[in-house]
């Protein structure tokens, strides 16, 4: 039963998102602290190091923490406004069930008896369809030690294999495709090696509004001579200061580096001595590429053959270079290929593993790259380690002392759970810092499928939109009231220092699920007392695998202010960039840098397919979508907070004035956007910095205003995630004003 | 307190921080009939002294770079004032410690001339025939040498950087569909 237990707007009104502005300590001037937390920004995954203010329990302002080596300082607007998430209106107290005679629809209820619903729904559910029939979603801004216990709550107490997290949405495509290339996960890089690059290539990274320290990194490499070379379908902030702008047709990216490498190997800016040392399967690829002439190129991807001669000289002559990549070219249907596609030109150069020689992709959440290696991803174990896989289901068995047979394997993905709840092979479901009503693709889709669910539970700090739908909620921690660690996108292990306590019933999402499994009946490994002792096991149990965390130690962290992964043993001071040559890792043993028994680093074939739905007479335009400076992801935060949302109040649809003008559309004007599978409607913004045959609209809103009614629940085979950057829309003038 | 303008929205997306550039003579100051606005001995011209200010509103019409502005609600003019706060203790404004991609900078010219190796610091604008001198620089091309700033006639220039770009409008057609 997960209808909504009364009318939507009464549950706005009760749980908001209302928005909270400075106001009392916080407009106070000259108040003198309690005390001083040096800990992290909550939001993106460059974790920002930030100070924050505490006075009678509240954080009521914050300090830059110019110390800290990534940002040293910077911040973006989320960063600058974060402390106003604490003591908000909207935080939840206390746990509730639904209620529709309630207020809002849902009615607080004691701790004890919450958990003891769910256990007991867990149960019934379980006995009557299996241990399979009951899933978890997770999240990618929890801690590596609430990930860690999540994982293993999944695996060891619910025994299902249906767990899965919004890195789905996220880091996926790039996971896989560096897997396939390098054996490894995880940026090679520090970023410091951006400020040493003569080249910087992003494809597909609105780097000044997702990942804005950046932009200093890499203009800072401008004004030391580097030229960047920007592959998006709009102008964005970093693209209006790049040297060489390519407007790429959505969905088109591998074709594109395809293209790149065929003039890469006509022109011979190869290195060969590396291509031949340190990889395997270059002539596959080289044979694959011919076909990409730059005329063939052209026609396939909306760029300028002038353009792409122009990238592949200055890529192919560097001396030094930094690839980037984000979700502009990983939410496709072919995702991965576009990963492999850039990958290769990365291998073709040689440039990688050395000293300003770099490539990574920008991881979105805080810990993006944390939370998708110890074991809360469908097919995954701690470690990096996989489920399907006997000797890491063995050793992961080992440290949690029980038999590998008990194990479950590999599940389904995020998207995939919610067709099982469709089709009724699942039928009860827990969302712990997910909101899937407003990230995932097709949400109409979602929410019939929540319609269908017998029992869901959701853990959240606020009431998000995919909570409205839950029979009980329970009250989290905000990220400042708990420590722990989190791996930011260079790969760096950082500490999140605790600055307040939980107010009300609410409490951090470890202690939620240690109780839910001792009342499951499972207190053998779940009777942690802190975050720290379950950083401790994790230690354990990511010894010897992939993303060594067993050197790591919170005063490693402290002392070095944070620790590069891998990190084998205590005296490791960690590895900042991966690939040196001659280094050692754990697959490898010596036999080169790269993550596969004969140390080289795979080139793979990268094959173009179009997007799942291209367009068509009935629904010519391109759809694409994205974020905003001053909002985060689905905005359960960001849409709370008074100033961020003053700065950008409302989404728009972003499109090119020809567009606009065959369609007798003006700046401003209500324009419904409709696809096959919902519509919305909003106000245009007309602007000549996006391709003609795309429009753009900004996805942190939820309901009437989510542009997730219109996307596709396409799929890239190998990582899952979903064609969020493609699909085919058309679009009118309204009427009259709009909804 | 800084404002932050998109320059030409329809066409470009820059913005520019409007900062205040504690300006040697500060027209701000100059028009204020109830003397408000005081002038440091460092350089820096502070916001209007709330019990003086009458909000008058000269100080936001007369400011040339379009600095104050009036909160109505107050009565009271609110501009920057190089956080004064920090700024006398020896930390930086938090504008520019903040600033994700250091647009705003604060430290000493050793610092720039490293850091932005091929421009120099210009403090000079040209209103007509009026000069003004400004404690805040901005950052201008080394060759070809610029000695001040014509504000006037960069009033009609189109939003920067749009030059290097290939025409979105019409390279995406001339290979693809
Ligand atoms: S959202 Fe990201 S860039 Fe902005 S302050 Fe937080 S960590 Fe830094
Ligand atoms: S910039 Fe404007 S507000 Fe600042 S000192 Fe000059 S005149 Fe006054």
């Amino acid at each position: 039963m997960a209808l909504l237990p009364v009318d939507c707007t009464a549950i706005l009104e009760r749980f908001g998102p209302h928005l909270a502005y400075s106001e009392g300590l916080r407009l106070t001037t000259g108040v003198e602290p309690d005390r001083i937390v040096d800990t992290h920004c909550c939001f993106c995954g460059q974790q920002c190091g930030i100070r924050l203010k505490v006075k009678d329990n509240q954080v009521f302002g914050f300090e830059p923490r110019e110390d800290f080596p990534f940002n040293q300082g910077m911040l973006c607007p989320k960063g600058v406004k974060r402390y106003l998430q604490g003591s908000h209106p909207d935080r939840l107290l206390s746990c509730y069930e639904r209620d529709p005679r309630s207020p809002g629809g849902f009615r607080p209820l004691p701790y004890e008896r919450a958990i003891e619903r769910v256990a007991s729904e867990i149960q019934r559910i379980q006995s009557a369809y299996g241990p399979d029939a009951f899933a978890l979603l997770s999240g990618a801004s929890l801690t590596n030690e609430k990930a860690y216990l999540i994982g293993k709550f999944a695996h060891m107490a619910l025994k299902t294999a249906n767990i899965d997290y919004n890195g789905r949405l996220c880091m996926v495509s790039a996971g896989a495709g560096n897997k396939k290339a390098f054996g490894v996960d995880r940026a090679a890089n520090p970023w410091s090696d951006i400020l040493k690059a003569e080249v910087i290539w992003i494809s597909g990274a609105n780097v000044a509004e997702c990942a804005p320290i950046t932009t200093n990194y890499i203009w800072q490499a401008r004004e030391f001579g580097a030229k960047v070379i920007v592959i998006d379908p709009r102008i964005t902030p970093i693209a209006r200061t790049c040297d060489l702008f390519l407007p790429i047709k959505p969905g088109s990216d591998v074709a594109l580096f395809n293209g790149v490498l065929h003039l890469m190997i006509e022109n011979d800016w190869l290195d060969h001595e590396f291509i031949n040392s340190h990889t395997a399967g270059f002539n596959d690829v080289a044979e694959s590429v011919k076909a990409w002439t730059p005329e063939k190129t052209a026609a396939v991807t909306g760029v300028s053959e002038r353009g792409i001669r122009q990238a592949a000289e200055w890529w192919g002559r560097a001396k030094t270079s930094f690839l980037m990549h984000a979700r502009g070219i990983e939410h496709h249907s072919h995702g991965v290929q576009n990963v492999l596609g850039a990958i290769n030109l990365v291998l073709a150069s040689g440039r990688i593993g050395r000293p300003g020689c770099g490539y990574g992709t920008i991881t979105g959440q805080a810990n993006g790259q944390g939370a998708r290696e110890h074991g809360q991803k469908c097919d995954q174990l701690p470690g990096y380690r996989e489920l399907n896989n006997p000797a890491h289901r063995a050793e992961v068995a080992q440290v949690w002392g029980i038999d590998p047979r008990e194990l479950p394997h590999a599940g389904a993905d995020a998207y995939e759970i919610f067709r099982k709840i469709d089709r009724g092979e699942i039928r009860g479901l827990l969302s712990i810092c997910f909101n899937p009503m407003v990230s995932l693709p097709d949400n109409n889709f979602i929410r019939r499928a929540l319609d269908k669910v017998e029992f869901y539970a959701a853990v959240d700090f606020f009431l998000n939109e995919t909570a409205h739908h839950a029979d009980v909620v329970l009250p989290s921690a905000l990220q400042e009231e708990d420590e722990g660690t989190v791996t930011q996108l260079e790969g760096r292990v950082i500490k999140i220092n605790k600055a307040v306590d939980c107010p009300g019933d609410a409490r951090p999402d470890w202690k939620i699920v240690q109780d839910l499994a001792h009342r499951l009946g499972c207190e053998r490994g779940f009777s942690f007392q802190s975050p720290r002792e379950i950083f401790e096991e994790l230690r354990r149990a990511s010894r010897g695998g992939i993303a060594d965390y067993s050197g790591i130690t919170y005063e490693k962290i402290e002392k070095q202010n944070g620790v590069f992964w891998p990190c084998p043993d205590e005296k490791h001071t960690g590895t900042p960039r991966l690939f040196e040559p001659g280094s050692w890792n754990p697959v490898a043993q010596g036999a080169g840098p790269f993550y596969f028994a004969d140390g080289k680093a795979r080139f793979n074939v990268a094959t173009y397919t179009p997007s799942a739905e291209t367009t068509d007479e009935d629904y010519p335009v391109i759809l694409t979508t994205g974020r905003v400076v001053s909002q985060y992801l689905s905005g359960t935060q960001t849409r709370r907070i008074g100033p961020l949302v003053d700065q950008y109040p409302e989404p728009r649809v972003e499109m090119h004035p020809r567009l606009a003008s065959r369609l007798g559309i003006a700046d401003g004007d209500w324009t419904t956007v409709e696809s096959r599978r919902g519509q919305l409607t909003l106000r245009a913004q007309v602007v000549t910095t996006i391709r003609p045959d795309t429009i753009f609209i900004p996805y942190h809103w939820a309901g009437s205003q989510s542009v997730n009614q219109l996307t596709i629940s396409a799929q890239d085979p190998i990582s899952r995630i979903p064609e969020f950057k493609v699909c085919a829309v058309r679009l009118r003038k309204t009427p009259s004003t709009g909804s | 307190m800084i404002h932050l303008e998109y320059l030409d929205r329809p066409h470009s997306v820059q913005t520019a921080p409007v900062v205040c550039m504690h300006c040697d003579s500060p027209t701000c100051a100059e028009v204020c009939p109830a003397d408000a606005i005081k002038r440091t001995a460092d350089g820096v011209v502070q916001a209007a002294r709330k019990p003086r200010c009458i909000a008058c509103n000269n100080c936001v019409l007369a400011c040339p770079f379009g600095v104050p502005k009036m909160a109505t609600d107050l009565e009271l003019m609110m501009k920057c004032d190089m956080c004064y706060d920090r700024t006398s203790v020896g930390k930086k404004p938090m504008c520019a410690t903040v600033c994700p991609s250091q647009a705003l900078f604060y430290g000493t010219e050793d610092e720039i001339e490293r850091l932005r190796p091929n421009s120099v610091p210009v403090n000079r604008f040209q209103f007509g025939d009026q000069t003004i001198t400004t404690q805040v620089r901005v950052m201008a091309p080394k060759t070809p040498a610029v000695e001040y700033v014509d504000v006037t006639s960069s009033l009609n220039a189109q939003a920067i950087g749009q030059d290097i770009f290939f025409n979105i409008l019409e390279e995406p057609f001339t290979g693809g569909k």
